[in-house]
């Protein structure tokens, strides 16, 4: 068991060890050639993307084609009476306007339930909603053209309390009924009573994925007008493709879809946005239609991290054994279903934490309101879980007279031990490593006594006074669920192709910028033994790769490749036996020679596979998991990964204002694939886990977003950037391909009760909320 | 929409732009009628930084300038960096240190330290965050695109001594 630690601003340069052995390759040859597994191989879309020849989705262009546009809903909650697009028509440069009643297939579209209109046809359920659609010859043309619809609404008091979606004090706004779901956890002893018990009521705020590449995409109609080509920047091309498809009316096998280049998601781009208006104006039009969604429309568009409000009573014997959980939990899922129902199941059977507890009672709600829907962002429901469960133990921490991380260790759990739902934790579950090899982590220097303002609280506002700054230390650990749950098969497939030495590689996966493409390119060097790999376009000319979400395409895409290399090095060896009169089963891969391992032949790769072509294609599937059953109890996660976070602030307790200067980090990996990559995802998920603590949210006033602008909606900038120093625990996960786990979402997760147990702890206050605004710290509880 | 037409100057290459609507941006005019969709757009209100380009000298947020008023100023973009199609270092560094991963912030963020470097060639860590806090990356956590930065400072200071 080894483990890379790396200062963040070392990680990278000349002559540091990251891009050396991991120590759990198997083969010594490949383990350090370059570019394999292992290594920091360069990402093969990294220069064209450095030198602004890429090609993301809204850079597609083609001859003839027209500019789309969407016309929303400005009421969160309102009846359609009257459409008039007579208007919108008359305007020179306008080719179509098309609305509900020019849907030629299903009405509906949904990831889980297909209950989301494409067009509102009777209802508007949420303040931004899409009515119609209109193409023309110029974005501003399009832009007249919707001012220039009609819409008569009868506008009705919206749904905005998730507690009386709850209680039926309203009536149902949709259909399908204001509970989208409810979930309970019964486990063991319902009556116990803690010698110890802490309880708080804590509450989450709406974050935005804030990726930078706007929605946008081309549409091309083909087949005489019976199919169409989609140019799009998504996460999951095949889903996309059928709930399209449904909408059209046509056969799946006439909606082909490309992968646009993608400019970030983080769960945002799970859900279908422009795809079905785009491609229908394109059959309505029979040209070209380029969509593009502004700042303030992307806000409108797509899915948000769930609001929560997550209730917790922890018992605990006196020494600080957690012996039993209680817990409430209500997400608000805005209109519509989306993902809620399986962000709620992650919520509830996460909400013990990375903590052995025998016993349980948990009651979760996703609910339906005329706020904006919500569905998947990074950490998907366990963000809003550990929250609340990591602001627990520090509570618990303080009853015991214990420190945080004691109270953490005392509790973490192992492989083997059990999860609140009766499941087993089968995964490396190295908790207590990640705590302790945290805790080691050096600490940052103090602040200087005459510090530079933009080092201090507030930065280059210069408000804060050196005299009033003070400092706090805060934890959070965090267990991750990796892959779909439920009994659900999200399969991925890929091919391999090899001949003269250079392989190709074609697969489904969406690349968003985890570098997925890097990854598999490695997996091809070191197998096969080749430098060359070639990528296919990433389209719906194969079969699915299931969606770039969960912290899955490493594990079952880099399953998929390495299935894939390795039926093509069968091959290979069977055709170099074959010549030779040898077994094949003497054969290995050395480099880039194949060799016979009881004997002295040697021969390169290129020259084995010379005048010769392997095609073989992969499906990886992950084992079987299954549904919960009423008392929410089940097998239903695939495997699990754990991080520690450690968060060092400094904070103006007068001014509200908040530094986060260092995040120190142990995050269990299971192998590390390319350091740099790595460093890369943890590094990006601290960042978006402070946003979540200090700055970021989607502020609603009666259902209608107050801040739909970078203006207003607050990112983390290179000034918020703290300090991090991240270790990387090696333990390979033996359920997976690679023996690695995903490592996309746990970065983003337990940093932020680490951010805010921190400031707690520089300025006494309780800070139940995240974000922690200015006025919290200064007048809050 | 108006018959008239007004000149840019791009990269070094004169360009006239005909039958243009006035109110469009440098950014839309660059990206949709040059040919040049090196400069992103993500934010139109001048936060992000996506759009950077430098204008007579000058960093500026292509999506905040009316193209139409920029006919006497030179504009360099980021296909306008280097004229042979080799990387430059900035370029280069950022991929060698991980600086890019969705990629999308990367040439604003690109632009933008070429334009730091030209001004103040031995920038510290601090100024170098000053810099570019203009610029937002949703993916890296900017420890990488730091890194980057370093590197190039490093090396040009390596070259000049």
């Amino acid at each position: 068991m080894r483990e890379r630690q790396m200062r963040a601003d070392m990680a990278t340069s000349p002559n540091t060890t990251i891009s050396a052995s991991t120590g759990t390759t198997t083969d010594r040859s490949t383990r350090s050639r370059h570019g394999a597994l292992g290594t920091s191989a360069l990402r093969p879309d990294g220069l064209p993307k450095a030198q602004g020849r890429f090609a993301f989705s809204s850079d597609a262009w083609a001859d003839n084609m027209l500019w789309g546009a969407t016309l929303r809903s400005p009421h969160p909650y309102a009846r359609i009476v009257r459409i008039d697009t007579s208007g919108a028509l008359a305007i020179n440069g306008v080719s179509a306007v098309v609305t509900a009643d020019d849907v030629p297939g299903k009405l509906t579209y949904g990831l889980i339930a297909s209950d989301q209109p494409v067009f509102a046809r009777d209802y508007v359920r949420y303040a931004g909603e899409p009515v119609a659609a209109v193409a023309a010859d110029h974005p501003e043309t399009a832009r007249r053209a919707l001012e220039a619809i009609v819409v008569d609404y009868e506008v009705l008091t919206p749904l905005t309390d998730a507690e009386a979606a709850i209680d039926l004090t309203r009536a149902a706004i949709h259909p399908d009924g204001n509970v989208i779901r409810r979930q309970r956890i019964v486990r063991g002893d319902q009556h116990l009573v803690g010698e110890i018990v802490v309880e708080g009521t804590y509450e989450i705020g709406m974050q935005d994925q804030a990726f930078l590449g706007l929605e946008a995409a081309l549409a091309l109609p083909d087949d005489d007008g019976h199919g169409v080509e989609l140019f799009v920047a998504t996460q999951w091309l095949h889903e996309d493709q059928k709930q399209i498809a449904a909408c059209l009316n046509l056969d799946p096998s006439r909606v082909r879809l490309t992968l646009g280049g993608v400019g970030g998601a983080f769960g945002g781009r799970e859900d279908i946005s422009l795809q079905v208006h785009c491609c229908l104006l394109a059959l309505v039009t029979k040209r070209p239609i380029k969509m593009q969604y502004g700042r303030e429309e992307s806000f409108y568009g797509h899915i948000h991290r769930h609001p929560a409000t997550i209730f917790m009573r922890h018992h605990a014997d006196r020494d600080g054994t957690l012996r039993r959980v209680e817990s409430r939990l209500v997400l608000d899922g805005g209109a519509y279903a989306s993902t809620s129902s399986a962000v709620l199941i992650n919520a509830v059977t996460h909400v013990q934490g990375p903590y052995r507890c025998e016993n349980a009672t948990v009651d979760g709600y996703a609910v339906r309101t005329n706020n904006p829907p919500c569905g998947a962002m990074r950490g998907f429901g366990v963000v809003q879980a550990c929250f609340a469960h990591e602001s627990q133990m520090d509570k618990l921490a303080a009853a015991c007279g214990l420190s945080p991380v004691d109270i953490r260790l005392k509790n973490a759990m192992r492989t083997g031990d059990k999860l609140i739902t009766g499941q087993v934790v089968e995964s490396v579950a190295p908790v207590e490593r990640c705590i302790r090899e945290t805790a080691a982590l050096p600490m940052p220097e103090a602040l200087a006594v005459a510090p530079d303002p933009l080092e201090i609280p507030g930065g280059s506002g210069l408000t804060a006074q050196r005299a009033n700054i003070r400092r706090g230390v805060g934890w959070g650990v965090s267990i991750k669920n990796l892959m779909y749950s439920e009994g659900f098969d999200d399969y991925a497939t890929a091919r391999c192709h090899l001949a003269n030495g250079v392989a190709t590689l074609q697969f489904a996966t969406a690349e968003v910028g985890q570098g997925f493409v890097v990854l598999a390119q490695q997996i091809a060097r070191s197998v096969l033994g080749v430098d060359t790999v070639l990528l296919e376009p990433i389209s719906t000319d194969i079969g699915s790769a299931g969606s770039t979400s969960a912290s899955r395409q490493t594990w079952m895409s880099g399953g998929a490749v390495d299935g894939a290399c390795r039926l093509v090095r069968e091959r290979l060896f069977a055709a170099v036996a074959g010549q030779h009169g040898l077994d094949p089963l003497r054969l290995a891969i050395d480099g880039t020679d194949v060799v016979d391992t009881l004997g002295s032949l040697r021969i390169s790769v290129t020259d084995a596979s010379r005048g010769l072509s392997f095609d073989e294609t992969f499906e990886h599937h992950h084992r079987k998991t299954e549904e919960l059953d009423e008392n929410g109890q089940g097998n239903c996660h695939v495997a699990f990964a754990f991080v520690a976070h450690r968060a060092v602030v400094d904070v103006d307790p007068e001014l509200g204002l908040v530094k986060v200067v260092q995040v120190a980090t142990a995050q269990d990996v299971g192998r590390v694939l390319n350091p740099l990559a790595a460093i890369g995802q943890i590094e990006g998920g601290i960042a978006q886990g402070l946003g979540l603590a200090v700055m970021e949210e989607i502020v609603l006033r009666d259902g209608k977003m107050r801040n739909p602008s970078f203006t207003d909606y607050l990112l983390p900038t290179a000034l918020d950037a703290p300090d991090v120093i991240a270790t990387m625990i090696e333990e390979p996960e033996p359920q997976a391909p690679l023996g690695a786990k995903g490592i996309g979402e746990p970065p983003c997760i337990s940093v932020t009760p680490a951010i805010v147990a921190a400031i707690r702890a520089a300025t006494g206050r309780e800070l139940p909320r995240t974000p922690v605004r200015p006025y919290d710290i200064v007048f809050g509880p | 929409m108006s018959n008239e037409f007004y000149r840019l100057r791009v990269n070094g290459v004169d360009h006239e732009i005909r039958d243009a609507w006035t109110g469009e941006s440098l950014l839309y005019v660059l990206r949709e009628r040059l040919g040049l969709p090196g400069t992103k757009g993500a934010c139109e209100q001048g936060e992000c930084g996506s759009c950077t380009v430098i204008m007579d000298g000058e960093a500026v947020c292509s999506c905040l300038v009316m193209a139409a008023t920029a006919v006497d100023a030179d504009i360099v973009t980021v296909e306008g960096l280097a004229n042979d199609g080799e990387p430059t270092d900035v370029q280069q560094s950022f991929v060698n240190a991980g600086g890019v991963q969705c990629g999308f912030c990367t040439p604003g963020l690109i632009v933008a330290v070429h334009h730091l470097l030209d001004r103040n060639p031995t920038p510290t860590d601090l100024e170098v965050k000053e810099a570019i806090s203009g610029n937002i990356c949703r993916c890296t956590g900017y420890g990488r695109i730091f890194e980057a930065v370093r590197q190039v400072r490093d090396a040009r200071a390596a070259d000049a001594s």
